[in-house]
This record gives structure tokens, C-alpha cells and sequence, in this order.
């Protein structure tokens, strides 16, 4: 029980995220340009973010704050959630 | 009569394109605000005895110092200080948009806010307290839906109600927590002390804010070291307590004031689900499909600028070739005028050639707009980025580029949205090669000149192409040289799929088309005049032109006028090229103005009217082979951009060394490919 509780708020890559999870942001691992941007849509800590779609095959595609947003080449290795 | 100035602040995809028409009408125009030194969309309207100037700002989702757009909107608003901002927003998705609003309450200027898409937001059952949201925000809220055009007179009632109220002291601040706001507060201090007229003229706190999130462009303006030591010192302070940046930290603040102020006003009754968007987008932005999903609809996009623009234009054709004769026909026959020719030969010839091209270009911008609005230009740019990644460029590049099939000139303006400084100016520099319609004007009379029917479609390619292929070398080596640097990764908002409505189509295919036809009435009218003149000045005498016909003696004048003698000047270095003067002269005539090249032609050719285009075609083919059609189709697909492109490139990117820099080296590339072109072929045939 205990195991599942702690595998559940493991810290990983939000590209590790499989289509239709949710997961919350803990940190974006960026140039602070980047990370500037991604605050101001809407990626700051504990905020949700929806993965509509993982990338295979069609794009890295996630919704935050209700809106859906593509991510590109790398974006999503570059953010750590839970 | 008071005057009220009026920005309209807001994201992209949030409509306010809709609104700021809804607002202004047919008044509006791009202008240079008096003082501000940047090109905006200007418009006006009239309420209740007050002259209304609406500003459209860049659309932005948030005003930090990280983009050329974001620069443009808070400039506006700080040093303008504009009446009121009206912040247009999205309302069926009202958190994110508000973000952008946090930082115009922040700004201090008299705001009002339109929540725009209301009906949209209806559908998606959500439900607002619209007074209790205006009472925490401070601000008048009224629903609009623009492209729809509801909600007109109850915005602008808002607005003159908040305009004459003028500026007031909030009760609520964006609240940052106890830890930021004692560091807010000393570098308050700090501020008021030591630079008190910066204080004055952009507001304690918003100063302060800015200095603790680090932001570049005032941190520059900031000439007190203790001043800044003291935000080094709050910057670190904070960093050690939350293990991140203080700007970060402080964005996440904004979000909790939004969702607190959302949570008690708004009420949603549906949840998002998986709906006909997502699983359209998992087509078109798969990595198998997206690709030729995409080509096809650019075919499509194409195909319509090309077959239907055809009937248009040749509308458009014969109506200025009427004008010519009436006016020719003002004066009695056989009599010299310089003014009729000045008129028939140098400005409706002149302006005719470019005109003639609209429909062909307006149906360009259409289908651009449809894509726009339909929300698949999103998508498309993400498909275009996996490739555009690879010469260096930002997946958003390709819409200016494509822009740019049609003119130059909107397509520059459309590379505001690329934010990467560097980005940008690589795209700006490169656009030109991409085939614009001006030079439809030259293919046109080109090509059925030298080829047969059978290839004439695939010559018209190869151009394009060619054109587009030496974009992406030109960008690469750009990007490797020059501009080195990291491209931005992409992220980019997919609004939702939207059956556009005709109205906004046509609103956004005329904004850019407008641009095109201002090119054509002002600078390609102006630079006819001067080429009139220096192909008609300064005459031959009169014993030469002796027994001559009109045709002959119009041949005479132009090699004894100033144009003529530079062709011939010329002709020794554009032998190699397998051009002659007269190309040359012409060449001359299109290095200042694209369209010109044909005019130019047929007055050196002696043709008489536009209608004698097969006639000309006819002493080209006498004159040259179809390797110097091709060649002089190259050569003015390449070489530099027409004047009024050069004008933009100078004012976009900043600098006349841009400027210079794309004309001289462009027609360097012209030069040099032709050269090749025409050895080899020469060669080989």
C-alpha cells in the first residue's frame, strides 16, 4: 500500500506520462526563458497537466489550465512532475 | 469633442482581432501613433460624442521583456498611457487568459476587460458572477462575442465610463506572499530613493516587481548600483527560501489569485473531454500523416491562388487596358505629350502591372485566413517544425513565409510573432525568395514566351521551388553563420477547431491585402514616376527619330535616355548571364520594383499597349533562347527585393545594415546562380 502511495507522487519526466494521465508539475528544468514562458502558460508547481497525447505517433500534446498546448522536440524531457 | 485612446490588450486565439474590428469598422489603418516608432493597427469609432482611438497591441500572454511583441504591447501602455486598456479574454478558458490580465492591473492604467466568446464559454457551462469578478478584479467585465458582433455598445459604455473615472488606487494587489512582499517593499524603497523619475513615469510597484523577476529591459534602465545590489540581495534571499526562481515563484502566485478569484465567481458545470478535436489532431499532427496532410492542403492553397485568380485578372487586365486608351484618348491623335505618356506609360502601366495580381494574391490571403481561423495554422506550424528545426528555424516561421508567396510586405510584418530575435531576422532576410506575386507578373509573360504549353506548368514550379529550396540553404547558412545560436523550443497553444465565420475570413484576407495594395498605390506608383522619368529623359533630337514610326522611335529614345545608357553600361557584365541591355534595362527598372520589369520590356521593345503581350512574346522568342527566359526568371526570382520590402526589412529588423546587407547579397546569389545557370545550360545544349 504504502509502496503504490510513494510510486504515485515519484517524481519523473512529464514525457514519461502516458496518454490520458494527469500529473502535477514540480519544476521546469530550463533556460529561464523557457521556463519563463511555460510559467506564464500556465506550468507553475502543482499545477495539473492533462497528456492528450504522448507522442507516438502524433505529437506531444498536453492541457493546462484548460487549454491544449503542443509541446515540442524536448519540452517535455525538460519537465519534472508527479 | 473628447478624444479617448483605447488599447486592446489580450492572448493570441482570444479574438481580439474580432473585437478591435467590431470596435473600429471600416476606420481603421496601420499607423505610426504619434510619437511611438512602431506600426500598429490603428482604428477609430464614435460613441456618445467622443472620438475613440482604438489601438490593437500584439496578441501576448504575458509582458515580459522575452519577445519583440511583448516589448511593442508594454511600451504602448507605459509611455503612451493610453485612457483605458481593455483586456480582451477568452472566457471559456478564463484562467490562463487572466494571467496576462494580473499584469495590466500591475501596469496601473484604467482597465476594462471583455470577456470575449461568451457564447462559447455558454456552451461549455460555465457559468459567471460577473460582479463579484469585477469587484475583485477592479475592473468593469463585459461579455462580447466579436466575431458574432454582440456586445459593442455595452464595451464601449464600459469604456467611456472608465475613461472618465480616470486613474484609480486599488484596493487589491496581485498579493505575492508575505516573504516577496517584504522584498517588494525594500526594493520599493530603494526605487523612490534613488531613481525616483524612473519611479514616476512606470509606477513603484510595477517597477519593483519587474526588478525582482529579474527583467532584462528594466534591470538595464536601472543606473544605481544600490539599487540593484539590494535586488541581487532579495533575488538570493528568495531563492534559497522557495529553491527557485523568484519570477517563477511569483507567476505561480498570479495563478493562485486568479483560481482564488475563479473558484468563488465562476462556475463549470462540464468537464472537458475528449472531443472531435483531439481526435482530429491525432491525424493531422501524426508523425506518419501530418506531413503530407499538410503538402496537400498547401496544393490545395495553391491551386486556388492560381486557377481561380485566373477570370479576375484577366478582368482586371483588360480594365486598365481600357484606361490606358481613355486616357490616351483625352488627347488628339498623333500629338506628343509627356504628361499622357507620363500618365498611360509610367503610372498606369506601372501601377496596372502590380493591381493586376491582386486577386490573385487576395486569394492567397483567404485561404491563409481560413487556416488561421479554422485553427489548423497551429498544427500546421507544428508539423513545419520538426523540418524548419533542421535549417534552424522555429516550426512559426513558415507562416510569414507563406505569406510571403503572395507579398512581402505583410509577410515581413507576420514574423512578430517569432519572439527569437535572431529567428526572426534570418526569416526576414530570406522571405523575398519566396516567389511573390509581383513576379507572377514576369513568369507571366515569360514563360508562354519560351515554352510550349506542355512545360509550362513545370518551369512555373521549378521557379518556386528553386526559390524556396535557396531559402532553406540561405536560412541554414544564416543559422550556421551569422546567427548562431539556440532556436526556441516549441510550444505553441492549439485552440480549439472552429468553424470560422465569413465575416472574420474576409476581415483578416482584406487586413493583409490592404498592405499590398498600399505597396502598389505609394511606392510602386512613386518609383514609376521616377522610372518614366529616367526612361524618357533626356530625349534624342529630333533628326534622329526622322522616318521612324512610333514604335521605332520609342526604341531610339529609351537607348538615348539615362536607362538605356546604364543597360548598355551594363551589358558587358550581364553578357555572361546570356543577357543583353535591353534585359538589362529592364533588370534595371525591377531592381527598384518588381512588376516594372515588363513595362519596362515593352517599351523597349516597342510594343505599344498591355495588349500587345504576344506580340512582345513574339520578338522575345526572336530575340533569345528559352535558357535566357529561364535565366531572367532566375535571376529576378533571387536578386534583390523590390523597394518597399527593403523599406520594411530596414524598419523590422532595425537597422539599414540589414537592409543593405539583403540587397547586396542577394543580388550577388542572383548574379553568381545565373552565371552558372546559363554557362552550364549553355554548355549542355
Amino acid at each position: 500500500m504504502g509502496k503504490v502511495l510513494a510510486e504515485r507522487n515519484q517524481v519523473r519526466l512529464l514525457s514519461a506520462v502516458k496518454t490520458g494521465e494527469k500529473a502535477r508539475l514540480v519544476h521546469v528544468d530550463a533556460g529561464r526563458r523557457l521556463n519563463s514562458r511555460l510559467a506564464a502558460l500556465g506550468f507553475v508547481p502543482e499545477a495539473e497537466i492533462t497528456v492528450v497525447s504522448n507522442g507516438h505517433p502524433g505529437s506531444f500534446v498536453v492541457v493546462v489550465k484548460d487549454v491544449k498546448m503542443a509541446l515540442g522536440r524536448g519540452v517535455a524531457h525538460k519537465i519534472r512532475v508527479k | 469633442m473628447k478624444r479617448i485612446v483605447v488599447a486592446l490588450a489580450g492572448n493570441p486565439n482570444s479574438g481580439k482581432s474580432s473585437l478591435f474590428n467590431l470596435l473600429t469598422g471600416a476606420h481603421q489603418h496601420v499607423a505610426n501613433y504619434p510619437g511611438v516608432t512602431v506600426e500598429t493597427q490603428q482604428g477609430y469609432c464614435r460613441y456618445q460624442d467622443h472620438e475613440m482611438v482604438v489601438v490593437d497591441l500584439p496578441g501576448t500572454y504575458s509582458l515580459s521583456a522575452y519577445s519583440t511583441e511583448e516589448l511593442i504591447a508594454r511600451h504602448f501602455i507605459l509611455e503612451e498611457k493610453p485612457d483605458v486598456v481593455v483586456d480582451v479574454v477568452d472566457a471559456s478558458n478564463i484562467e490562463r487568459n487572466l494571467y496576462l490580465g494580473t499584469q495590466l492591473i500591475e501596469m496601473g492604467r484604467p482597465l476594462v476587460f471583455a470577456f470575449n466568446m461568451a457564447d462559447l464559454a455558454k456552451r461549455r457551462g460555465l457559468v459567471f458572477d460577473l460582479g463579484q469578478l469585477s469587484r475583485l478584479l477592479e475592473a468593469r467585465i463585459v461579455p462580447t462575442v466579436g466575431n458574432k458582433g454582440e456586445g459593442r455598445t455595452p464595451l464601449l459604455e464600459a469604456i467611456l465610463q472608465t475613461a472618465q473615472e480616470g486613474s484609480k488606487t486599488r484596493i487589491h494587489t496581485v498579493p505575492y506572499g508575505d516573504e516577496i512582499e517584504e522584498e517588494l517593499s525594500r526594493i520599493e524603497k530603494a526605487v523612490f530613493q534613488w531613481e525616483t523619475g524612473l519611479g514616476e513615469t512606470y509606477g513603484l510597484r510595477w517597477l519593483a516587481v519587474k526588478l525582482l523577476e529579474q527583467d532584462e529591459e528594466i534591470v538595464a534602465r536601472v543606473r544605481h548600483r544600490e539599487v540593484l545590489d539590494l535586488v541581487d540581495k532579495s533575488v538570493r534571499h528568495l531563492r534559497g527560501i522557495f529553491r527557485d526562481e523568484p519570477e517563477i515563484v511569483m507567476a505561480d502566485r498570479r495563478y493562485g489569485f486568479i483560481s482564488g478569484a475563479c473558484q468563488e465567481t465562476i462556475k463549470n458545470s462540464v468537464e472537458r473531454r475528449h472531443d472531435a478535436s483531439d481526435t482530429i489532431d491525432a491525424a493531422v499532427t501524426n508523425r506518419v500523416l501530418g506531413l503530407p496532410i499538410f503538402l496537400v492542403l498547401m496544393y490545395a492553397v495553391f491551386w486556388l491562388t492560381f486557377v481561380l485568380g485566373e477570370y479576375p485578372m484577366k478582368v482586371l487586365e483588360r480594365l486598365f487596358g481600357w484606361l490606358g486608351t481613355a486616357v490616351s484618348g483625352l488627347w488628339p491623335v498623333g500629338s506628343e505629350s509627356w504628361l499622357r505618356s507620363l500618365l498611360v506609360d509610367g503610372v498606369i502601366a506601372g501601377v496596372g502591372g502590380v493591381v493586376v495580381f491582386l486577386p490573385n494574391i487576395l486569394l492567397l490571403f483567404l485561404a491563409i485566413a481560413l487556416l488561421e481561423d479554422t485553427g489548423y495554422m497551429a498544427r500546421a506550424a507544428f508539423v513545419m517544425d520538426r523540418l524548419m528545426h533542421k535549417i534552424g528555424l522555429h516550426g512559426k516561421s513558415f507562416i510569414p513565409m507563406l505569406i510571403g508567396f503572395g507579398c512581402s510586405v505583410p509577410a515581413i510584418m507576420a514574423t512578430r510573432i517569432l519572439e527569437n530575435r535572431r529567428n526572426r531576422l534570418t526569416t526576414i532576410l530570406v522571405i523575398p525568395l519566396m516567389s511573390c506575386g509581383a513576379r507572377l507578373t514576369i513568369y507571366s509573360l515569360l514563360i508562354p514566351a519560351f515554352f510550349s504549353p506542355h512545360w509550362r506548368g513545370p518551369v512555373m514550379w521549378s521557379i518556386y521551388l528553386i526559390g524556396i529550396l535557396l531559402a532553406v540553404v540561405c536560412a541554414k547558412l544564416l543559422r550556421l553563420t551569422i546567427f548562431q545560436g539556440e532556436t526556441m523550443p516549441f510550444v505553441m497553444e492549439l485552440p480549439p477547431y472552429r468553424v470560422p465565420t465569413p465575416r472574420s475570413v474576409l476581415i483578416h484576407m482584406w487586413q493583409r491585402g490592404w498592405m499590398f495594395l498600399k505597396k502598389a498605390g505609394t511606392v510602386i506608383l512613386g518609383i514609376s514616376v521616377v522610372l518614366w522619368v529616367l526612361a524618357n529623359f533626356p530625349k534624342p533630337a529630333a533628326q534622329e527619330l526622322a522616318g521612324l514610326d512610333a514604335a521605332q522611335a520609342r526604341q531610339v529614345a529609351l537607348a538615348h535616355s539615362t536607362m538605356g545608357r546604364v543597360g548598355h553600361l551594363l551589358e558587358p557584365a550581364l553578357r555572361p548571364l546570356g543577357f543583353d541591355w535591353k534585359i538589362g534595362t529592364a533588370l534595371l527598372g525591377s531592381l527598384a520594383a518588381k512588376e516594372v520589369f515588363v513595362s519596362q520590356l515593352s517599351i523597349v521593345y516597342a510594343a505599344q499597349s498591355q495588349d500587345d503581350a504576344d506580340v512582345l512574346r513574339e520578338k522575345l522568342r526572336a530575340d533569345y533562347t528559352p535558357l535566357v527566359g529561364f535565366c531572367i526568371m532566375l535571376f529576378c526570382l533571387i536578386s534583390a527585393p523590390c523597394v518597399a520590402t527593403l523599406a520594411l526589412t530596414r524598419q523590422e529588423a532595425g537597422s539599414w545594415r540589414w537592409m543593405a546587407f539583403q540587397f547586396f547579397s542577394l543580388t550577388i546569389l542572383a548574379y553568381v546562380i545565373t552565371f552558372v545557370v546559363f554557362q552550364a545550360g549553355s554548355l549542355w545544349m
